[in-house]
């Protein structure tokens, strides 16, 4: 099992006339085909360290290597870059692109890349959302479709470069206790027949019994990282 | 690069009402922008075109600028004379013949002499005090505005037999005397004559109307007892704006007053620069405030797209991108907007062009019936690229400054 993140000592402080630490001298190493949660109470830094996994936030102190990759010396654009290859994201609130139908919400990270042709773009994109059930929606636009819905279309986004980590910032935070579970599901799912590695940040402890491994913040410091044998589904 | 392109596109025509008020506020500025400059340039060249077109371009009277030397002051070596009385000079233009026919060998335009009289007309136990030009018609048509302005008759009727005179409608109207009518003319000298009025003319300038009369420079002549005298050639040149320099080389050659249209109406033209100052000030204050409007709703717009330059930057969209993105978006929306203000300003234009009004009466220069218009390119030139400016602008720095937030920030906010 290769390390595909691997933090040592990161610490984020946010700066103000009163410094907030958010996220206080965290190490850890996250391999292939892991399913991993992140809890905590509100404000424990969770999010946070979250967004410094996936570069979307750069840490004050402290190393993170992604694939393998030392990300401390990197600009603004070579982070955009390592983004678009190896992470994916999914948000609390879906973040669909209003104006675009669902079909090229999924398309857009896959044209940004620029690996695929046209129509191999629009294959991949069209199978993505029909593995997660979402085959009759492709012309439509996200506020046609349910929270649930939507939020297939993000993870089916999230996918959309093939990476080897999905990150999800409470993905099931704004849905209802069904479209939880077909979430929870597909995440799931990533992990084992997908074979991607999924952090979730959680506070739904029902999400949280059913994951391989659990880290525990309180005020930006991990205190437990258990792994957990899951009896086979 | 087409993807930024798409996606700004896409953005744009995701949000129908907002993308029409973008463009319609673009529009109206500049379309107002343009009416505006259309409509102060106009009016300005109208001035001009009138100032021009009634005025002779040079006029050389038989006036000098200072007074002539006296014999006296040539022949003694004196320091200081007293009591000199001044020898009389002839009155009018000396050698009119060869003084005309050396101007006419260089001067770039057309040119008439006559001689210019006071003399009271008398008819029906009225007098009224008027200057008498002695003219030869078949010249003075080609030099004169007043040829345009005959109400009845022309110059040309005053070479038909007899003493002929043509009159303004005004002067004709306050002695009760119509075409035809023959009419006492009484020169300073004291000769008088009857003159049967061939022609009326309605010039607009009311002092001309009621105070010039022309006749036959021969005529004028033996009115004022000066055989071949004359003491006003007027030049009407090709070019109007030459007009100063040729007036400078006519008085270093003859030695002649010599004034050019420019000279002559010095205040009204200083008026017009004043004028001018006004109308650029407008013009551009009306630029200003048409930018300023289109800065504020492109950013407006930019700002609430803050939040999709989180996500795309979380997808893998670089800084770059995203400036780009909202620049193209600003710049379409100017784009769009200066091609429908062009047409908002050319209707505009249009519009103002057939606003008629009746003006009439003394004390108006002319009959003004339809707003004058000026078309130039250069105004939807000018705005278009000023409404350009201000929405790549309006784009490009609310979207660096967003590009440049951390999305998590925007992320957090958006939670």
């Amino acid at each position: 099992m290769s390390a595909l993140i691997e933090a040592d000592h990161l610490t984020r402080i946010l700066p103000a006339i009163v410094p907030v630490t958010l996220v206080r001298d965290v190490s850890l190493t996250v391999g292939e085909q892991e399913f991993l949660a992140i809890t905590g109470p509100s404000g424990s830094g969770k999010s946070s360290l979250l967004y410094l996994l996936g570069l979307l936030d750069r840490p004050t102190s402290g190393m993170l290597k992604i694939a393998g990759q030392d990300t401390s010396q990197l600009n603004d654009d070579e982070l955009a870059r390592l983004r678009l290859e190896h992470l994916g994201f999914v948000f609390q609130f879906h973040f669909l692109l209003p104006e675009f139908s669902v079909l090229e919400n999924v398309r857009l990270p896959m044209r940004k890349a620029g690996r695929l042709s046209a129509s191999e773009m629009h294959d991949r994109a069209a199978s993505l959302l029909e593995d997660l059930g979402l085959a009759g929606h492709l012309d439509k636009r996200p506020d046609q479709l349910s929270g649930g819905q939507r939020q297939r279309v993000a993870v089916a986004r999230a996918l959309a470069n093939d990476p080897h980590v999905v990150l999800a910032d409470e993905p099931t935070g704004s849905l209802d206790s069904k479209s939880s579970e077909q979430v929870f599901t597909i995440l799931k799912d990533l992990v084992r027949e997908r074979g991607k590695t999924v952090i979730a940040v959680t506070h739904d402890m029902d999400i949280a019994a059913r994951v391989d491994r659990r880290i525990h913040l309180v005020d930006g410091r991990v205190v437990s990282d258990e792994r957990v044998v899951q009896a086979a589904v | 690069m087409r993807l930024i392109l798409e996606l700004a596109l896409t953005h744009i025509a995701g949000r129908g009402r907002q993308t029409i008020v973008a463009i319609l506020g673009v529009a109206l500025g500049v379309g107002f922008s343009i009416a505006m400059a259309a409509l102060m340039q106009g009016t300005e060249k109208d001035f001009i075109a009138q100032l021009v077109d009634t005025m002779p371009h040079v006029q050389i009277s038989d006036e000098r600028r200072t007074a002539r030397r006296q014999p006296a002051e040539d022949l003694f070596a004196a320091a200081q004379f007293e009591g000199l009385r001044p020898k009389e000079d002839r009155r009018g233009i000396l050698n009119p013949a060869a003084a005309f026919a050396s101007l006419r060998a260089w001067v770039p335009g057309r040119m008439a002499r006559s001689l210019r009289t006071q003399g009271v007309v008398r008819y029906a136990g009225r007098d009224v005090g008027v200057s008498v030009i002695g003219i030869e018609p078949e010249i003075e048509a080609t030099v004169s505005s007043v040829a345009g302005d005959f109400v009845q008759g022309s110059f040309d009727a005053l070479q038909a037999g007899g003493n002929n005179i043509v009159v303004g409608d005004t002067l004709a109207r306050r002695l009760g005397a119509s075409m035809g009518t023959t009419i006492q003319l009484v020169s300073p000298t004291g000769q008088s004559r009857g003159f049967k009025i061939v022609g009326e003319f309605h010039t607009g300038n009311n002092a001309r109307d009621e105070g010039e009369t022309y006749v036959l420079l021969k005529n004028a002549q033996i009115l004022s007892e000066r055989p071949n005298a004359i003491n006003d050639i007027r030049l009407r040149l090709d070019d109007p704006d030459a007009a100063p320099r040729v007036a400078r080389q006519a008085e270093a050659e003859l030695g002649y007053k010599a004034v050019p249209w420019q000279e002559a109406n010095e205040s009204l033209l200083e008026a017009l620069v004043v004028r001018n100052v006004v109308m650029y000030t407008v013009v551009g204050a009306i630029l200003l405030v048409a930018g300023f409007g289109i800065y504020n709703i492109i950013s407006t717009i930019t700002h609430e797209k803050a939040r999709d330059i989180a996500i795309l930057k979380s997808l893998g969209f670089t800084q770059g991108n995203m400036r780009r993105l909202f620049l193209i978006e600003g710049l379409a929306l100017g784009l769009a907007g200066s091609v429908a203000g062009w047409l908002i300003g050319f209707l505009l234009c249009f519009a103002l062009s057939q606003v008629e009004f009746k003006l009439s009466g003394a004390g108006v220069g002319r009959e003004l019936t339809r707003l004058p218009l000026f078309w130039s390119p250069w105004h939807y030139a000018i705005a278009s690229s000023f409404a350009l400016i201000s929405s790549g602008v309006a784009g490009y720095l609310p979207a660096r400054q967003a590009a440049r937030l951390n999305p998590v920030d925007i992320i957090r906010g958006a939670t």
